[in-house]
């Protein structure tokens, strides 16, 4: 059943070159991060007597109000940017995995209690208690993937428990019980496994999120503060130079859009492949 | 439909017991000791001690909860720290200028997004679909700060079409005016929504056409116009008003953004400028009032949806 899935994945992915082009853009700003050391400026030296330069052949992405090549700022933003969304991502589908998982598993009492609970997690402004947290927590990549993820569960754990309630009365699963298994085991071996396809399309539709939400809060300056930039907090900094140099603003919105972009379409074409009746439409 | 009104509003009690603990905790949290806020440099200790029994903050943390509760019920939400006015009528105040924009928000989305939808589903698969379909992913990825930051040095810094902060032009009072300021903080806001309910409609007109009732219709010499109109578009339009529901968080969200970015004098705004200044009083009320709005919006919804789909009504 798994494989039959991955399978159809990969196929998808050959006739769709769009999700294919996702891919590339993708894996270039994870390399382009990766290398962010070897760009050719530093990305904090401070040169008053190059501000606000437009782009040219010395400074690819010109440079901003200090004088700092944008270039290699938008190297290390990728850095910040992209980890803040992997790991935000993994803290909340850590969570949702295991709490839907459990919910649905056990269902009765303990279920309706994690359900009614999510509801009412649901009904609380998220960004606006990022905010908060983040004006009374010291700022930093840790703080803002932790606020992140611990605030964006509950949408994954419904979908976890809704696909745990089907596929624990497959026969697999209740040759599992009868062999007397532990919970846990049953759990964390035989159900988890079985929903990865649906955890993958949640987390890709989860990292673009989180990546959304970084920037909202940088860009407010609630997120990652200076001198480090994400791609957030360079749009901050860019704010204010929008009528003298607004290439400074142009480069890091395009960098989240596409990747936001990105990962959004390549969480369609996921569950597309792993949902074959979606896929006819 | 009476019963089940009730039971819902039964539900709220614990949520809103739930986010009343979230807002005390809020004060709790914060770092700092609150009563410090109103000692000046000539006070003694003993002074000190005194404003902390007047404000009960010498009490254990439960008798403060049901203080402060009490407070709340009775609409006392304390003072602002910043100019000293009571938390509620500052809200108050702000609250019309964020409805407003909501408000013009959802029209402007749903009237959109319908009609985009609409079209891309009766050209399934054709170029327009497709170039729709891009679009509608632009729409959802795209960071609503960095669209106002374009529309403003487009529309304001370039071409001095339109005025990029406030809400009123000040000595000046017509509602032209206030419409000219909104135009881009309205347009940011939907911008996601418009995606959301295009992408909604496109893949349920889809759906819907596929349905057995409306080959009936063609068997029995329908045109196509009536089909859709008379029919599909029904069908299509009532789950519309639960999309309304569950898009409310995003336009919540997207207005703390839009009206930090263009300055509108909402709640939104106001809420960040009270983070900025760690104004607890002012944090905890905004952090209540968004979850009321997000509590009675979804009820809303759910209510509507039951009034307007009578299978609905017999279902509960």
């Amino acid at each position: 059943m798994n494989r039959m899935r991955w399978t159809l994945l990969v196929s998808q992915l050959r006739t769709q070159k769009s999700a294919l082009i996702a891919l590339i853009i993708l894996g270039i700003y994870v390399l382009a991060a990766l290398a962010a050391p070897l760009a050719p400026h530093d990305p904090n030296t401070i040169h008053l007597d190059e501000r606000l330069l437009p782009p040219s052949g010395q400074h690819w992405f010109g440079t901003d109000d200090n004088g700092r090549d944008y270039f290699a700022r938008a190297l290390y933003g990728a850095r910040v940017s992209l980890s803040v969304g992997i790991l935000a991502m993994l803290v909340s589908v850590t969570i949702g995995t295991i709490i839907g998982a459990i919910s649905g598993y056990f269902g009765g009492k303990l279920d309706t209690f994690l359900m009614r609970s999510i509801d009412i997690g649901m009904s609380l402004p998220s960004f606006f208690l990022m905010l908060i947290l983040n004006a009374y927590l010291k700022p930093g990549v840790v703080t803002i993937v932790l606020i992140i993820g611990l605030l964006s569960w509950m949408s994954i754990s419904r979908i976890v428990r809704a696909e745990t309630i089907s596929v624990k009365e497959r026969e697999y699963v209740l040759y599992a019980r009868v062999s007397g298994q532990s919970t846990f085991r049953i759990i964390f071996r035989h159900i988890i496994p079985s929903i990865v396809p649906t955890i993958v399309v949640a987390a890709t539709l989860n990292i673009a999120g989180v990546i959304m939400m970084e920037s909202s809060l940088s860009f407010l300056g609630l997120g990652i503060s200076p001198p480090d930039a994400s791609w957030g907090s360079m749009l901050n900094n860019a704010k204010g130079y929008i009528g003298e140099n607004p290439t400074l603003a142009l480069f890091p919105g395009l960098l989240i859009l596409t990747t936001v972009l990105a990962f959004n379409y390549l969480g369609d074409v996921f569950r597309a492949a792993f949902e074959p009746k979606v896929n006819r439409r | 439909m009476k019963k089940y009104l009730l039971r819902r509003l039964l539900q709220l009690i614990p949520m809103l017991l739930f986010i009343s603990i979230v807002s005390f905790a809020l004060i709790r949290l914060a770092p700092g000791d609150p009563v410090m806020s109103f000692v000046t440099p000539n006070m003694s200790p003993d002074d000190i001690e005194r404003i902390r029994a007047s404000m009960g903050l010498d009490q254990p943390l439960y008798l403060q909860y049901a203080y402060w509760l009490q407070n709340v019920l009775t609409g006392n939400l304390g003072y602002s720290l910043i100019n000293h006015r009571p938390v509620l009528d500052l809200i108050v105040e702000r609250i019309p200028a964020t409805l407003g924009l909501m408000g013009c928000s959802l029209v402007l989305s749903l009237i959109i997004g319908i009609t985009l939808g609409l079209v891309a589903a009766l050209n399934k698969n054709k170029p327009i679909d497709r170039v729709l379909s891009f679009l509608s992913y632009i729409g959802i990825s795209l960071p609503g700060l960095w669209f106002a930051m374009i529309l403003i040095y487009v529309f304001s810094i370039q071409l001095h079409w339109l005025p990029s902060l406030g809400m009123r032009t000040i000595g000046v009072n017509s509602v032209w005016d206030v419409i000219l300021h909104g135009v881009m903080p309205c347009l940011v806001l939907s911008i996601t929504s418009i995606a959301v309910f295009m992408r909604y409609i496109r893949s349920s007109t889809i759906s819907q056409l596929e349905e057995d009732y409306v080959n009936i219709q063609y068997a029995y010499g329908s045109t196509s116009t009536v089909i859709l109109f008379r029919h599909v578009l029904r069908n299509v339009l009532l789950p519309v008003i639960t999309i309304l529901g569950l898009s409310l968080p995003e336009i919540i969200t997207g207005a703390f953004i839009v009206e930090s970015i263009f300055s509108w004098p909402g709640m939104g705004s106001l809420g960040i400028n009270a983070v900025f200044s760690l104004d607890y009083p002012m944090i905890m009320g905004i952090t209540m009032m968004s979850s009321f709005l997000l509590i009675f919006g979804n009820l809303l919804a759910d209510m509507m949806y039951g009034v307007v789909d009578p299978r609905i009504k017999s279902m509960r």
